[in-house]
């Protein structure tokens, strides 16, 4: 592992510095979204002070510069990837675009009345509700795989629920509920053996783990830029070239034909095609500057430094009587848990008070829930700019929230 | 310790939130499902009426935050044997303390007076809330569902 001056990283990330409630901030709700490091605000302003404008339009200096600046970051998130090339890159405004992206073209185009779609227990609504439209809407059949009792995929039943009538199995790579981490290029060989289309939802591994779409062998991945330190509203789907040139267009308008007569229009090519009207040309422009600043300190760096801090929040959460983990030892920088004297909300409402800003509910993995039988869960998820420390703290306040609600 | 968490939680809104009363089903009574999606509270108000609309009893069935199953817990306690019209004076009562900063003139409202704290925590009016607004919809149309999350 390189070594990485940890206190100088966070000390680019101008919003940690504050205090909430009389207390420093204590941000862990990363994995709902990250903050943004200077380099990526400075970016969002150079742009906006110096080269906006719209972008493969005008034929003026500033177009020019902001087509560029749009374009370059397309190559920077193929790289950042592993794709072949930037035309499998599709800007989206987040994982959720881009997931129903592929419902509405390819899914729309290939998924036939009786056919499965294959999912997961664990899934995010977001990987969960566009296959139930697109199912609803072609007659297709959802199939799920279930998640153990440890909270890991119980991939002993695979082979009986990913049979040749899969046409497309979508699953999270890591989830957001549990911190599992799914054996995505493992579930990806099983998926193209029996001819199935995998989607593999990046939202929370895009920023926090090496990924290379052609190592996983998947043929979709979507993920989020808020999540990696980018603005919101910005974010990337990658298809597999020769998925993407067959499937027919989403949205129609600006931007994505060639030629439009007032009867038809024809369509330029991926990724152009599936990118009607004015883009979100500055999210792009921050997108860039954040997988810049992320591959500078390195994403196996940043995953070890989340699998620190994750372990040692898992064992401070384990002396504490009455906290329940959940989710299997291999995990992602999350620790979900229940504690059984307090609700997740009094929880939060606690922990807010106190500085720190923790996620409790139902993780948009309401079904998921459900299943567990909670009614929701505690969350802290931790990114590269949190600390040792704050971990610590973390625990003294959630033994403070003990002796109060249960007394 | 913060003084306006010491406030929201009171031991006696520990109490009610562990050992709610009136906790449990109520045949033959008119029943109102409420819930808030993203939360996850949800409560069943049940409430029998007396011929002259006056709340002749009243129990609850859900799970929820110590708020929520506070306020309905000690609102059962409040409402049960009440005359409809002081019983839609509480709920008026009742929705002025966690949302105003002018104190109700509402007499009588005892231990729900400690829910009072809520009002400083803008966020969670909705969880004091939702048993009220149960009970505000067994009055006017029950056997529907409601939410407080969009108020």
């Amino acid at each position: 592992m390189t070594s990485i001056d940890w206190a100088k990283v966070r000390s680019d990330f101008p919003i940690l510095a504050q205090q909430v409630n009389g207390r420093p901030l204590l941000y862990l709700d990363n994995a709902a979204s990250s903050q943004k490091p200077r380099a990526v605000i400075d970016a969002l302003v150079k742009y906006y002070e110096h080269d906006n404008a719209n972008v493969h339009r005008g034929l003026h200096e500033l177009s020019s510069r902001a087509t560029d600046a749009f374009e370059g970051a397309r190559t920077k998130v193929a790289r950042y990837l592993g794709a072949e090339s930037a035309e499998e890159i599709i800007f989206t405004r987040g994982t959720t675009e881009g997931i129903n992206l592929v419902a509405n073209t390819w899914g729309v185009a290939n998924v036939k009345a009786g056919d499965v779609i294959l999912l997961t227990e664990m899934e995010h609504h977001s990987n969960l509700v566009p296959w139930q439209l697109l199912a609803e809407k072609v007659g297709a059949r959802l199939r799920f795989i279930p998640v153990a009792d440890d909270g890991s995929l119980a991939l002993d039943r695979l082979g009986e629920l990913l049979t040749p009538e899969v046409k497309l199995f979508a699953f999270v790579q890591v989830s957001n509920s549990l911190g599992t981490i799914n054996p995505a290029a493992e579930l990806c060989r099983a998926a193209r053996a029996v001819g199935a289309v995998t989607l593999v939802d990046g939202a929370q591994s895009a920023g926090h783990m090496p990924v290379n779409v052609r190592e996983l062998g998947c043929d979709f991945y979507a993920f989020s830029g808020h999540k990696i330190c980018a603005p919101t509203g910005i974010g990337a789907l990658w298809g597999r070239r020769e998925l993407l040139e067959k499937m027919p267009p989403w949205h129609g308008g600006g931007e994505m034909i060639v030629s439009v007569t007032y009867e038809r229009a024809t369509y330029k090519q991926p990724p152009h095609k599936f990118e009607a009207g004015t883009p979100n040309i500055a999210g792009a422009v921050g997108l860039g500057a954040a997988i810049d600043y992320l591959e500078a300190i390195g994403r196996q760096n940043i995953f070890d430094h989340g699998a620190e801090l994750t372990e040692r929040a898992v064992k401070h959460l384990g002396e504490i009587p009455g906290i329940r983990v959940l989710g299997p030892m291999h995990r992602g920088a999350l620790a979900a848990f229940h504690a059984e004297w307090a609700h997740p909300h009094d929880l939060t409402t606690f922990a807010n008070e106190h500085g720190l800003a923790l996620r409790g509910g139902h993780h948009c993995t309401q079904p998921l829930m459900r299943k567990l039988k909670l009614p929701g869960t505690t969350r802290a998820s931790f990114y590269f700019y949190n600390t040792a420390d704050e971990v610590d703290r973390m625990a003294a306040i959630l033994r403070d929230a003990r002796k109060f609600f249960d007394r | 310790m913060n003084t306006e968490l010491e406030e929201l939680y009171q031991q006696v809104i520990l109490d009610h939130s562990k050992r709610p009363r009136n906790f449990g089903e109520l045949p033959d009574a008119v029943s109102v499902h409420g819930d808030n999606p993203s939360c996850g509270d949800e409560i069943d108000l049940h409430v029998k009426f007396r011929a002259d609309g006056g709340v002749e009893d009243l129990k609850f069935t859900g799970t929820g935050c110590a708020i929520s199953l506070a306020s309905a817990s000690l609102m059962t306690m409040k409402l049960k044997g009440k005359p409809r019209a002081e019983a839609e004076e509480f709920l008026r009562a009742f929705h002025q303390l966690v949302t105003s900063d002018t104190a109700p003139t509402q007499k009588g409202l005892g231990d729900l007076i400690l829910l009072g704290g809520v009002r400083k925590f803008p966020q969670r009016v909705k969880c004091a809330m939702l048993a009220w607004r149960a009970f505000e919809q067994a009055l006017h149309e029950p056997g529907a569902t409601v939410t407080t999350e969009e108020s």
